[in-house]
């Protein structure tokens, strides 16, 4: 049972939440990346408050769910919904890749309540989640893991030998979301090195596959509640998202991969998102 | 001179690194570039937008990169593959033993982001223990360069040294120690300035950090000579056994883990033929973090301070 249980309205409330969050706390460390977390924010926060069987007060719970972000640099988003839902105080996300902070730049497990696996260097978390899916098999333990990939990422070879070794396992506790923004460092994943066809790929090494818009937040639930009533194989959600959602200057903008916004910038994306750097400095500095 | 080191320009490795491709690409046809979705950080961009033909995107592959850059190698091309150096080296290394090393192809790795001054980006990031892998192979040569003059002119050499040859840039602008007419000469240590009392041998941005703790020592009578060793493999053995014998006790400084790096590379040499006293100023064989690039050479003990502190403690035990 995920202890949040929103609805699709409170889980809209709450990404927008997520989106203000991610935009202070960048602004604050100068440092960071932007876009990826901005078109992962729906998704991700319809699993932390909905779908992901957690409890945010015992990180390491052994009936719970696991959840990998295998593309480590979204640590905005993470840590984020992290804080919102409880596994440390909100104003932690103000000291985001600082010295000494529990808030490094990219996830550490040993720092982090709630992080599974130090991660950032790309192309290693979904192995690592199926070797939770098939311990849960051998040990016949109901749980579910989950893994949320990059585009780019699936550039890298070692993803497909995880992608091989689930669809040969049948791994049905496993649930892959894509989020297929489409945009890299270098530019435009298909200028760069495409991945497409993607369903394809995955229908080739015997998964499951969805394809929705992963930044409309009924598509999303649909998704997920397929997800989890399926059973024989692992499911993949290729979520077709848009770089920096929900801030217009950047969307669909890959110079917005790896940058935080400025002050300036921040101010203006906070009154997009209906509020502004001030007030929300303070709700995290009081949380 | 303190103050005249303070003056220096500041100025990026990573970019040295950068206009030596283009510089090459213009006079040798042989020369390929790849780079795996961060072209611009490690500036090969300068030689994929002059280049295009000769530049080879690879998307965030760098094991397909290393081996890629083999074949290209076998068809008598000198491929420059880059990438942050963490994933250049640690991401690759089996693909280096045995495509690149163990048929010695001619294969330039091109590690950009070394060390701890990476900054916010934290531990995946920086590379701290690429020197060590790197030097581990055989036929490997490994060049640490310590500002943008020597970055462009050994990424010039390597292209010119046959077989596999890594070099390590880093991310921010360092002081500029050399200029546009100071020559590179592979394999052979540099003395930047003469002493007696104790030989500090440095690598990167860490020789300028040596040079400053000379200058420092100098005023309370003791004196250093600063030797920045840029090529790590192979070794300048003589230059290294001299500074042995004649001063007596060494410090080394890099920035890189302490165990394999530059600093056990001169121990090698010192045990073999000339053992004096050494302390290592190093990262303690512990993971970096995330913070500003000067906050953390200062708090993993990396700065001039560090230095001055290795050779009261060196001198001890001479
Ligand atoms: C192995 C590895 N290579 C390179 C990098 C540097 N890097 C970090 S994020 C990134 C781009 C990732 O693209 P994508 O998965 O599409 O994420 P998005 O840009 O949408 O956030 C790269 C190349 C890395 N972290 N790990």
């Amino acid at each position: 049972m995920n202890p949040f249980n929103y609805s699709a309205e409170q889980l809209q409330a709450a990404a927008l939440d997520v989106r203000r969050d991610i935009i202070t706390m960048l602004v604050e460390a100068k440092s960071g990346h932007t876009g990826g977390p901005l078109s992962c924010t729906d998704f991700a926060t319809a699993l932390s408050f909905r779908y992901l069987n957690h409890k945010p007060s015992e990180p390491h719970w052994t009936d719970r769910d696991f959840l990998f972000y295998s593309i480590g640099h979204v640590t905005p988003v993470n840590y984020s919904l992290l804080a919102e839902c409880g596994y440390f105080p909100l104003k932690d996300l103000m000291t985001f890749r600082k010295l000494n902070s529990r808030l490094q730049g990219h996830p550490h497990r040993l720092d982090t309540p709630g992080i599974e696996i130090s991660s950032g260097s790309l192309g290693q978390g979904l192995s690592i989640a199926c070797g939770v899916a098939k311990g849960s098999k051998i040990d016949k333990h109901p749980r579910r893991v989950f893994c949320i990939m990059g585009d780019g990422e699936l550039q890298e070879g070692s993803c497909w030998e995880a992608v091989m070794f689930a669809g040969h396992y049948h791994l049905d506790n496993l649930g892959v979301i894509v989020d297929y923004n489409k945009r890299q460092i270098d530019g435009e994943v298909p200028k760069i090195m495409d991945v497409a066809p993607l369903a394809d790929k995955w229908r080739a090494f015997n998964w499951q596959v969805l394809e929705i818009d992963g930044n409309d937040m009924q598509q999303i639930l649909a998704a997920y509640d397929e997800m989890l009533r399926h059973r024989d194989r692992p499911m993949v959600i290729i979520a077709h998202t848009t770089m920096g959602k929900g801030v217009s200057f950047m969307e669909g903008k890959a110079e917005w991969h790896g940058k935080p916004p400025t002050m300036e910038q921040g101010e203006q994306a906070l009154q997009e998102l209906g509020t502004t750097y001030a007030e929300w400095s303070s709700r995290l500095l009081a949380g | 001179m303190l103050k005249e080191l303070t003056k220096l320009e500041m100025k990026k490795t990573r970019e040295g690194f950068g206009h030596g491709l283009v510089d090459l690409g213009e006079k040798d046809e042989r020369i390929v570039v790849l780079a795996a979705d961060v072209t611009d950080s490690v500036n090969a961009g300068f030689f994929a937008r002059r280049f295009p033909e000769r530049f080879v995107q690879m998307g965030i592959a760098e094991q397909n990169m290393a081996t890629v850059a083999t074949g290209l190698s076998l068809v008598g091309k000198i491929p420059f593959y880059s990438t942050y150096s963490v994933f250049s080296t640690c991401r690759c290394m089996d693909q280096i033993r045995i495509s690149i090393c163990y048929s010695n192809a001619n294969v330039k790795i091109c590690g950009a982001h070394g060390g701890i001054s990476v900054g916010q980006d934290g531990a995946t990031h920086q590379a701290m223990e690429d020197i060590a892998m790197m030097r581990s192979l055989p036929n490997m040569k490994v060049i640490v360069p310590c500002d943008y003059w020597q970055s462009k002119r050994a990424t010039m050499a390597a292209a010119y040294i046959d077989g596999p040859v890594f070099i390590r840039f880093g991310r921010e602008a360092v002081p500029t120690l050399t200029d546009e007419s100071t020559p590179f000469e592979f394999g052979k240590g540099v003395v930047l300035r003469d002493g007696g009392d104790v030989a500090i041998i440095a690598c990167g941005v860490m020789v300028y950090e040596a040079l400053v703790a000379a200058e420092v020592l100098g005023k309370q009578g003791i004196d250093c000579r600063v030797i920045n060793l840029h090529t790590i493999k192979p070794i300048d053995r003589d230059l290294i056994i001299r500074a042995a014998r004649e001063c007596g006790a060494i410090v080394t400084a890099e920035e890189h883990q302490v165990y394999g790096g530059m600093g056990s590379a001169v121990a090698e040499v010192l045990v073999s033929h000339a053992p004096v006293p050494q302390e290592f100023v190093a990262v303690m064989d512990c993971f970096g973090q995330s913070g500003q690039p000067d906050e953390l050479l200062r708090a993993y003990g990396l700065k001039s301070e560090d230095i001055i502190a290795a050779v009261k403690r060196v001198l001890k035990r001479k």
